[in-house]
């Protein structure tokens, strides 16, 4: 599986969603979508941590960093060192 | 090693302890002359007891609900490891400071391979237990209504914690079932014994880790250029108290938010940003940024990371963690549908209906 099917799927199962959505795409914001609670919030740091093996910084907790699926790759994408 | 933190969990040895005589050996134990009235007192001072006991868990429970004091004893802790793995469980589960524990056996042994193990813990012979009644470390300086329920509170947790176990659907289902209510007011007088313990015990998730005294959030509550609010939670379980508080200094461009913190009780619950979604909202509507004070500590990560995925961005940092965050309010999170919200401006309508 690749890295954004499984923070899809991270994303899908531990947001608590405004309204019954079929489908999370790459560009929407989880944070118009859903409720981001304090425990959300530690849960998705703790995954991106331990799952891809990455030190989020505190300056990089940014609220753009994980607005979306797409931004949340390109975060890992700067912090792994992926050239396009 | 000194111990100065207010105690807020005992934790008991049976055998030779709670009851005289080993309750494997034959003959009967006989409960301490003297001791439910200590466990009862300290109980109504909002001090928590538990057990680390080697022995049966099945007769030691029964024996304890013999003696009709079962129901005083939280996450009890009866089996053959070592007592310092009980303590670290118990510490888990009732989600207070180690230094907060204090551990109470008759032998020898059991007291030094706790204190090997967890240094914060003070330890207690035996036959020291009605010293407990006059120790200043067992004298919270606020006993209020919501110290004599602190027992049953956790109590009530344990409920809905089975209850969460048994549900199978998404956790929003199950936040649903809750009915759960927030009640944010503005802090009256009778509020302020309770907000000053908020202040003194709430370490995780608490923005600033400042401590406040009585007077001063009088005097905060009495200003017409401050806000204190304090929040209330209850669900279908019963209420859990007050537990939130916030404070909020209103100046000319921006209101300054300078203290917020949350109970720990709650954190399942999903409800600590409710109250920062009613602040948000407020500052906005007057046309105000937002700024908020925080101390950051290897504790309160959570925090953190709520108020920059609040949209927070650091305003100012002296590079030892005191920072001042500011928001622009253009994103604000609505309030989620599975809690019902009572605002200050609710309660001010209802005293306009009592008044006509």
């Amino acid at each position: 599986m690749n890295q954004k099917e499984q923070v899809r799927q991270f994303i899908e199962s531990n947001l608590i969603v405004f309204e019954d959505e079929a489908d999370l795409k790459d560009d929407d914001n989880i944070f118009q979508l859903g409720y981001v609670n304090s425990l959300f919030a530690m849960k998705l740091l703790n995954y991106i941590e331990s799952e891809f093996n990455v030190k989020i910084e505190t300056d990089e907790m940014d609220i753009k960093n994980f607005s979306s699926i797409n931004n949340i790759i390109a975060l890992l994408d700067r912090k792994l060192g992926v050239t396009e | 090693m000194t111990f100065s933190k207010e105690v807020k969990c005992i934790v008991w040895d049976l055998d030779n302890t709670i009851w005289d005589g080993v309750l494997t050996e034959p003959g009967d134990v006989q409960l301490k002359p003297g001791l439910i009235e200590v466990i009862k007192e300290l109980d109504r001072r909002g001090i928590l007891h538990s057990i680390a006991s080697k022995n049966n868990y099945e007769d030691a429970w029964k024996q304890l609900k013999a003696f009709g004091i079962g129901e005083y004893f939280l996450y009890p802790e009866i089996h053959w490891d070592t007592k310092s793995g009980s303590i670290s469980k118990i510490r888990e589960n009732l989600n207070i400071g180690m230094d907060t524990i204090v551990f109470i056996d008759d032998q020898p042994f059991e007291r030094d391979e706790v204190s090997s193990v967890h240094t914060e813990v003070e330890t207690f012979d035996a036959v020291d237990f009605q010293s407990f009644i006059e120790n200043p470390r067992f004298m919270p300086r606020f006993i209020t209504e919501d110290s004599g329920r602190r027992r049953l509170m956790y109590q009530e947790e344990l409920v809905r914690k089975k209850d969460e176990e048994v549900y199978k659907g998404p956790q929003e289902g199950f936040l649903s079932t809750l009915n759960m209510e927030f009640a944010i007011s503005e802090a009256k007088e009778e509020d302020l014994q309770r907000a000053v313990e908020l202040t003194e015990r709430t370490n995780q998730l608490n923005a600033t880790g400042r401590t406040y005294s009585y007077e001063e959030l009088q005097s905060y509550m009495t200003s017409d250029d401050h806000k204190l609010y304090i929040c209330e939670l209850t669900d279908k379980y019963g209420s859990y108290g007050k537990i939130g508080l916030a404070l909020v200094e209103i100046t000319e461009g921006h209101w300054h938010l300078k203290m917020m913190l949350m109970s720990c009780r709650v954190l399942s619950r999903s409800v600590g940003t409710v109250l920062m979604t009613y602040i948000m909202n407020q500052a906005k509507s007057e046309g105000k940024k937002l700024r908020a004070d925080f101390k950051q500590t290897d504790r309160n990560k959570m925090m953190y990371v709520t108020y920059r995925f609040s949209n927070f961005s650091e305003l100012e940092n002296d590079g030892q963690g005191n920072i001042v965050f500011e928001n622009d309010l253009t994103q604000i999170q609505p309030f989620p549908h599975y809690i019902k919200v009572e605002l200050p401006e609710d309660i001010t309508d209802n005293s306009t209906l009592m008044v006509k």
